[in-house]
Formats: structure tokens, C-alpha cells, sequence
């Protein structure tokens, strides 16, 4: 049981960027901007959070910093991909490389760490929060573990995530913001007649992008870690791009879909170099390769066709 | 009453009495101000004066002056590319005019964008309809006028205005129905239903009928006729002459981008406004001989034919063309005519069935050779010409050979003799009158029915035993249609077998020796041309009548 609460508990821990980031993804791909460079903004952000945590000690003035980071490249690929209706694969994987580029560059010459940033002091981290009565209930079998380990004890971007989930459907489906940016993900031509701008409609879902991503750099670097390391983001916006096409691009499925990809990187985690009797040690990089390999076998078969928005990557000209 | 009259929408005079009764006011208005253009502007519900577009060198608008009298049926016919779509885009904001003024109920107005448009009581039902597809017809029909940040009113306000329009205009539309599983007839109610959400009180309608059976078309008039007698005002743009003359009070000419001339229709016929809007007298007529049908030359077998999905597109499918007639199939688009001609052809695989070329069993199945079908004789006008039938950024002299580069006249060891093509392209060009003259310009650059000439006269030269034809005049003008019309008729009396598929019934009716309806993937009866428009268009619309 207990092994089983720890492993569920790492799961949420390790699923939060993935949320953040999918949910970012399906903000711009919902309004029919591909989005490829989730993994850049994300990393851009965990950077822009480290460095200003560590020169000032606060960890909100860091998380601020990452969403200012995040949103500059979501705006050049907002610019590049909605205004000059350039490709938005080439645009997404250049903020990929630009990101991943100028963090080291940057990190070295500021901090001279080898592109890292100085370890942050708890003081200048998110650090867990004690929900009420946690204590209290820890005692109460069965759900007293739950709440007390598993709900209790997150820290606020922790939080943040998962209310985003409820949130961004209630945006999506329930406001008109999000009819419209629906809108223009699937017929741009219909918003248009409509007498609405689609490029700001695309703008603002991609100012929305910008902040999620930037929280989930901000997560990765300030609150699981203390400070910014080289490639920190490791895939995980390709796995959030993953995600969000295996949700068929809605906000609970998202949800699911996050936390299967955090739960198996937890196995990961746990199982490493453990002898399971039987089979013998299962090797890291069949377990690194899993959520990979999870996504393609699904995508294939299981879950059915998964129909990205109608004018997803296409730029929006009026016909002539 | 009424009802009976548009059904039979083909003859004239259905109507008109009552309809001159009616707006004789201002008729005696109209017909002074289409003498001279001047007095009495203030009693337009539009009236554009002086509007010119140019797209880069293109000039689709040049000096437009319209004006159209509130209360009326106004329609715009001009041939594909005559500028009608961009002036009513002007109107509708979707476009700026370079110059030009535009007058709403007398009143002048820049219209920007949409919003303006909409602001000033113009809708507009598009060519292409401007729906949302995964989204509810409510959905659409708030998009833009939702009234609010959130929704939840504003789909309630839409949901009674909706019950309220649909009792006064006969829309009946399911307001929580997805727009995709909607007939096209219904999703066109529903772009009519958003302009009148909107409030508008002129409705502009972009060739509405180009997608429905002649009995949809029919209760769309009937909806028309409808609004028109509630006040409003509309303006209806086709290039189908007989809607023109069944259901309008007015009509404009465009040609060219330019607007040559104004009627009543009342005072106009089909005759002379075909003549205006190509610049020359048109035989309206197809002149034809009787058929002399010889031996069987294309037979197909109990054909079948899925897509992708699983879907059944061609269902036991059983038919014979003989040599020396045009057999025709007629039927809505998107019941399964281009995929018959696919698979006939052997582009598409078939499920299961037989198909015989002058006896001999081509492999539709699996593993037919399009390319080597051809070389036996059965050559494809395909349906989409930009898509299958020409490379368009080619020159023309290489796409007048295109599948046919390795024969041997074309050919200079192990070369293309390029000027064995170029002269062979510009006998083509002679002998189909493909304008511009010149061989070497891009195929981009050639009108519509001029690149279909040039895939005619590919696929015609080749001597054919069977020649099957999607869609011969989509999108070509009038002038060209007549040419290539005559062209399919000699093909015919040269003793080919002629499978034709249109969506367009006059063609069907006018070219065809034997006509086969086709609905939903099933070949539903088989009519002579003679046929009356009413009964091919039950067949069509699947209502099945043995009685006739």
C-alpha cells in the first residue's frame, strides 16, 4: 500500500510539466497553430525562472520571469506561424533550438557554471504545501494516506495544474473566447465572415500557450529541481505533444493522458536496476523508451483516429 | 399554389403576373433609373457606384454601378470569373474595393469588414458555407453574435430567436443537431438562419443551388420568395440562367468584370442573357442526330467500391455502354459517381465485380494499370482537372502529352523529341481552339475552359474505344461549354462508348442517350432524357417512383 501511495504521489509530481505543457499545446493547436516547440518554451522558461530565482531569492519573481521567457517565444512563433503565415513545424523546431542554445550560452556567461544554474536555497523554491487536517487524517485508513501523502503535501504549481484542467474545459467550451478560438481552428474562413479577427483570436490562444509553458518551466526548475540544468526539459514537450494528440486534444482526456505518461515514468524511476524475480533487471532504456513506445502502439490501434483541428497548420489567407 | 410553380421552375411565365402586380410601384421607380442611373438613389437598399478591384494585374471589378430596389429578387449572372463573388465580397466586407462608393438604404458606408456589413443589415450565404463543422447549429449560429463572455444566455436567447425564425420562414432546423451530419440542404438554412439571427434585412446568396437536387432547390426558392414577401431584400448570384428566369425581378449582367447590363426579367429571356454575358450569340440548344448504338464495349459487373473508412461509395453497381452512345449518370454530388468512374478507370480499387473492356476483364480489384487501360483504349477525363487531370505549373505542350510521353511519336531514342511535342501541342491547340495560342505558356495561366480543352483534346486524340468523362464543363464558361458539348457528340457519332458523369441535370439531359440516376452508391433507375426534370430530380433526391 504504502509503496503503491509513494508511486502514485511521484506520478503526480512527474506528470505536472506534462500537463502544463499539453494544456499550453492544446490552447494553440485548438485555434489551428501547430505547436512543435512546446520542449523550447518550456526550457526557455525553466531558465528565465532559475536565473532570476537565484539572483533575487524569490521564487515568484522567478516564475513571473519563465512566463515573461515563455510568452517572448510564443509570441515569435505567433508572429512567424499567424502574421508572416510561415511554416509552423520550421518556426516551432527553430524556438526549439534557440531555446536550448541561448540557455547554456547564457547561463554560462552569466553564472560560468557549464550552462547551469547555482543551486537554489529551499527559501527561493516552491516548496510543499500542508493541506488542512492532513495531519489529522493521516491516522483514518485508506483515505487518510491518500490525503495526508498523496492530495496534502504539493506545492502550489502542483495545484495550479490540476485546476487548470476544469478550467480550461469551462474556457473551451463554456465562454465565448473559446467558441471562437475553436472556431478558428477548424473553419477560420466561418470566424472571419463572422466579422471576428482570426489572427487575434490566434494571438491571444498563443499568449495562453506562452503562460502554461512558462509554469511548467518554471515547475521543472524552481519547484521538482533547484536550479536550471543543461536540456532539463529532456523530451517532455514531445511527450506533452504526444499527450495531447492521444487526448484527442481535450482538456480532461489531457488530464489522463499526462498522468499514464507520468505513472510510467515513475515506474521508471522505481524499477531502475531492481531485480524482479523472473525476468531479472529490466533495462533503463526499455523503460525511458516506454512512454514512446506507448504513444506510437496506441496511437496505431487502440484509441481510434485522433482528428487534429481542421485548419491545424495551415496560415489563414483569405481566398482569393 | 405556388409550390407547383417553382417545381416546374424551367418555364417562364410561372408567377409573373402576380409578381408585376405587386412591385409595379416600383417597377416604374427600376425602370427609370436603369435608363439613366440617377434620380431617386435615397430608395435603394443598395446602390454601388464607380467600384473597381484589381487582384495584382488581374481586374475583377472594374467601374461597377448596381442598384437594387428594396423588396425585390435581384439576381447577378455572369460566367465563372466575371467578378460577380468579388463585388458581392466588396459589399460584404470580406474585400476592399480600390475605389468606389457603396450606398445601404441611401445611407453612404465604408464596410471594412464583416462586422460593418453585418452592422448594417447585410448577410451572406457563401458558395462554400461558412460553418463550423464539429460545432452545433446553435453553435454557428451565435459564432460572432454571441452577446456576452459567456455562453450560457446567449445559447438560450439564440434557441428561442431560432423556435421564432423557423416558425416564420418554414427553417426548420434541430438547433443541438452537429452541422456534419447535415444534409448540405439543411447546413444552407442554417447559414441562412445566421444572417437572419443577425438581422439582416438584405440577404446576398453565392450560387445556392450549385449543391442541391432540384427539389431542395425548389424550397429554397420557395423560402426565397418567402422573405421577399416579408420585406426583404435579395440578391441571388448564379450562372444558371433558368434560376435566373424562374425565380428573380431584376437581373445584372456581368461580364468580365464589368457589369453590362440590367433587366427586369419580365422583360428579358434566357437567349438574350446568355448572349450578354458572353458577348456573342450562344446556341443554347444541343444539336443532335439519333444514337446508333453498336456492340457492347464497356460492361461493368455488379461493381463495389468502399473508401478509406469502410464506407460504401459504389453498391453493386451493373451497367453497359455500347458504342456509338453517351450513356449519362446523373445524381448529386457525392453518391457515388466519381468513384464508379475511378474504379472503371482503374484508379480507385473495387471491392468486388467485373468490369469488361470490349470483352476483356480489367483487373479493378487489384492491380489494374490505369496507364495501360489507357494505351487499350479506354481513356478518363477525370472530374477534378487541378487535381488529377493537368501538372498545372507545367507548360501546356507538356501537359497535352502527359501519360501518353512514351509513345513513340514523342519520343527521340531515349529523349522526349520536344519538338515532335510542341508541334503536336500546337495542332491541339488549333483544332480545339485553346486561347492563349501559345504551347509554351504555363498551364496556370489558361481560363478553366481552356485548361479542360487541353485535357479534352489529350484524352480525345487518343483514338479511344470507351471514354469516360467526370464533370466536362465544371467551372468553364458558356462559349466553351458549347464547343466541348459538340466535341462529346462527335466523339459519340465516331462510334465511341461514352460513360459521362455530371452533376449538372441539363447536361445529363441534353447529351445522354440513356440516362442512370444514382443515389447513394445504387444506380436507382434508368430514364431517357426525355425524362421530365421533376421525376430525374425525385430519383436523385432517392424518393424511388416505378409508376413513371
Amino acid at each position: 500500500m504504502d509503496l503503491f501511495i509513494q508511486l502514485l504521489d511521484t506520478t503526480v509530481r512527474l506528470s505536472v510539466p506534462l500537463l502544463l505543457a499539453a494544456l499550453a499545446g492544446l490552447y494553440s493547436e485548438r485555434s489551428g497553430i501547430f505547436d512543435i516547440g512546446l520542449e523550447g518554451k518550456m526550457l526557455g522558461g525553466a531558465f528565465g525562472a532559475a536565473a532570476v530565482a537565484s539572483l533575487t531569492g524569490s521564487a515568484w519573481l522567478g516564475l513571473v520571469t519563465g512566463i515573461g521567457v515563455a510568452m517572448v517565444l510564443a509570441m515569435i512563433h505567433a508572429f512567424a506561424s499567424i502574421t508572416a503565415r510561415g511554416n509552423q513545424i520550421v518556426s516551432g523546431v527553430a524556438i526549439n533550438f534557440i531555446a536550448a542554445g541561448l540557455a547554456v550560452l547564457l547561463g554560462q556567461s552569466w553564472f560560468g557554471l557549464g550552462g547551469q544554474t547555482p543551486q537554489l536555497p529551499n527559501s527561493a523554491r516552491f516548496t510543499p504545501i500542508e493541506l488542512p487536517f492532513a495531519e489529522a487524517l493521516s491516522g483514518v485508513p485508506v483515505l487518510g494516506p491518500i490525503y495526508s501523502d498523496l492530495i496534502s503535501g504539493h506545492n502550489v504549481l502542483v495545484y495550479f495544474a490540476f485546476v487548470m484542467v476544469p478550467v480550461t474545459w469551462w474556457v473551451l467550451f463554456r465562454t465565448r473566447f473559446g467558441l471562437r478560438l475553436r472556431a478558428v481552428g477548424e473553419n477560420p474562413a466561418a470566424v472571419d465572415t463572422a466579422g471576428i479577427s482570426v489572427v487575434w483570436a490566434r494571438y491571444r490562444a498563443l499568449m495562453i500557450t506562452g503562460v502554461l509553458c512558462g509554469v511548467a518551466g518554471s515547475y521543472l526548475a524552481v519547484a521538482q529541481s533547484a536550479g536550471f540544468g543543461r536540456d532539463m526539459t529532456a523530451g517532455k514537450g514531445f511527450i506533452a505533444l504526444a499527450a495531447l494528440i492521444f487526448a484527442k486534444w481535450k482538456p480532461v482526456n489531457v488530464m489522463f493522458a499526462a498522468l499514464l505518461f507520468g505513472f510510467l515514468e515513475a515506474l521508471d524511476i522505481r524499477f531502475q536496476g531492481v531485480e524482479i524475480p523472473g525476468i531479472g533487471a529490466i533495462p533503463v532504456q526499455l523503460m525511458q523508451a516506454l512512454p514512446y513506445i506507448l504513444t506510437v502502439v496506441l496511437l496505431a490501434g487502440f484509441i481510434g483516429k485522433a482528428i487534429p483541428p481542421k485548419a491545424g497548420g495551415v496560415p489563414y489567407v483569405k481566398e482569393r | 399554389m405556388k409550390a407547383n410553380c417553382f417545381l416546374l421552375f424551367g418555364q417562364k411565365n410561372c408567377g409573373k403576373a402576380d409578381q408585376k402586380a405587386r412591385n409595379s410601384k416600383n417597377d416604374v421607380l427600376a425602370s427609370l433609373i436603369w435608363e439613366e442611373g440617377t434620380t431617386g438613389m435615397s430608395e435603394f437598399a443598395i446602390e454601388l457606384k464607380g467600384i473597381n478591384k484589381s487582384f495584382g494585374p488581374v481586374r475583377a471589378n472594374r467601374d461597377i454601378n448596381l442598384a437594387v430596389v428594396p423588396g425585390t429578387i435581384h439576381g447577378i449572372i455572369g460566367e465563372n470569373g466575371a467578378g460577380k463573388s468579388t463585388l458581392m465580397s466588396i459589399l460584404y466586407g470580406f474585400y476592399q474595393a480600390d475605389s468606389g462608393e457603396i450606398f445601404i438604404k441611401g445611407e453612404k458606408l465604408t464596410i471594412s469588414d464583416s462586422q460593418a456589413a453585418i452592422a448594417a443589415g447585410i448577410g451572406m450565404v457563401h458558395q462554400h458555407f461558412m460553418l463550423v463543422e464539429n460545432f452545433t447549429v446553435l453553435e454557428n449560429i451565435i459564432l460572432g453574435a454571441e452577446g456576452g463572455n459567456i455562453l450560457n444566455s446567449a445559447l438560450g436567447n439564440a434557441r428561442q430567436s431560432l423556435i421564432k425564425l423557423e416558425e416564420d420562414y418554414e427553417l426548420a432546423v434541430d438547433p443541438d443537431a452537429v452541422i456534419e451530419e447535415l444534409p448540405v440542404g439543411i447546413q444552407q438554412r442554417v447559414e441562412i438562419l445566421k444572417a437572419l439571427y443577425r438581422g439582416a434585412e438584405i440577404l446576398i446568396l453565392d450560387e445556392p443551388t450549385g449543391v442541391l437536387t432540384p427539389s431542395e432547390a425548389d424550397h429554397l426558392f420557395r423560402i426565397l420568395q418567402q422573405l421577399k414577401d416579408q420585406g426583404k431584400t435579395i440578391v441571388l448570384i448564379t450562372h444558371k440562367l433558368r434560376e435566373i428566369m424562374a425565380i428573380t425581378d431584376n437581373v445584372s449582367v456581368m461580364r468580365q468584370g464589368t457589369m453590362v447590363a440590367t433587366r427586369k426579367t419580365s422583360e428579358t429571356s434566357v437567349e438574350d442573357l446568355a448572349e450578354l454575358m458572353v458577348g456573342r450569340r450562344v446556341l443554347m440548344q444541343v444539336d443532335k442526330g439519333e444514337a446508333k448504338p453498336a456492340d457492347v464495349k464497356l460492361s461493368v459487373e455488379n461493381l463495389t467500391v468502399r473508401d478509406g473508412r469502410g464506407v460504401t461509395m459504389v453498391d453493386d453497381v451493373s451497367l453497359e455502354v455500347r458504342a456509338g452512345e453517351i450513356v449519362g449518370i446523373a445524381g448529386v454530388a457525392g453518391n457515388g459517381q466519381s468513384e464508379l468512374l475511378e474504379a472503371i478507370a482503374g484508379i480507385t480499387r473495387a471491392e468486388s465485380g467485373v468490369v469488361l473492356l470490349d470483352g476483356k476483364p480489367i483487373k479493378v480489384t487489384g492491380g489494374a494499370d490505369p496507364a495501360l487501360l489507357r494505351h487499350e483504349g479506354m481513356v478518363h477525363v477525370p472530374e477534378d482537372r487541378h487535381h488529377m487531370g493537368l501538372v498545372l505549373p507545367f507548360e501546356e505542350n507538356e501537359n497535352s502529352i502527359l501519360g501518353y510521353h512514351d509513345q513513340e511519336q514523342y519520343l527521340s531514342g531515349m529523349f522526349l523529341s520536344i519538338d515532335a511535342i510542341r508541334a503536336d501541342a500546337e495542332a491541339k491547340i488549333e483544332q480545339y481552339d485553346i486561347r492563349p495560342p501559345n504551347p509554351r505558356l504555363k498551364t496556370s495561366n489558361f481560363s478553366g475552359g481552356n485548361q479542360q480543352k487541353i485535357v479534352l483534346a489529350r484524352e480525345m486524340e487518343q483514338d479511344p474505344v470507351v471514354l469516360l468523362i467526370g464533370q466536362p464543363t465544371r467551372g468553364v464558361d458558356v462559349g466553351a461549354i458549347e464547343f466541348i458539348h459538340k466535341r462529346i457528340i462527335e466523339m459519340r457519332d465516331a462510334g465511341k462508348a461514352v460513360l459521362l458523369v455530371s452533376v449538372e441535370l441539363d447536361e445529363i439531359r441534353s447529351l445522354s442517350d440513356r440516362v442512370l440516376v444514382m443515389f447513394a452508391g445504387k444506380i436507382v433507375g434508368e430514364r431517357s432524357p426525355e425524362a421530365t426534370e421533376g421525376e430525374l430530380g425525385l430519383l436523385m433526391a432517392g424518393v424511388e417512383s416505378e409508376v413513371a
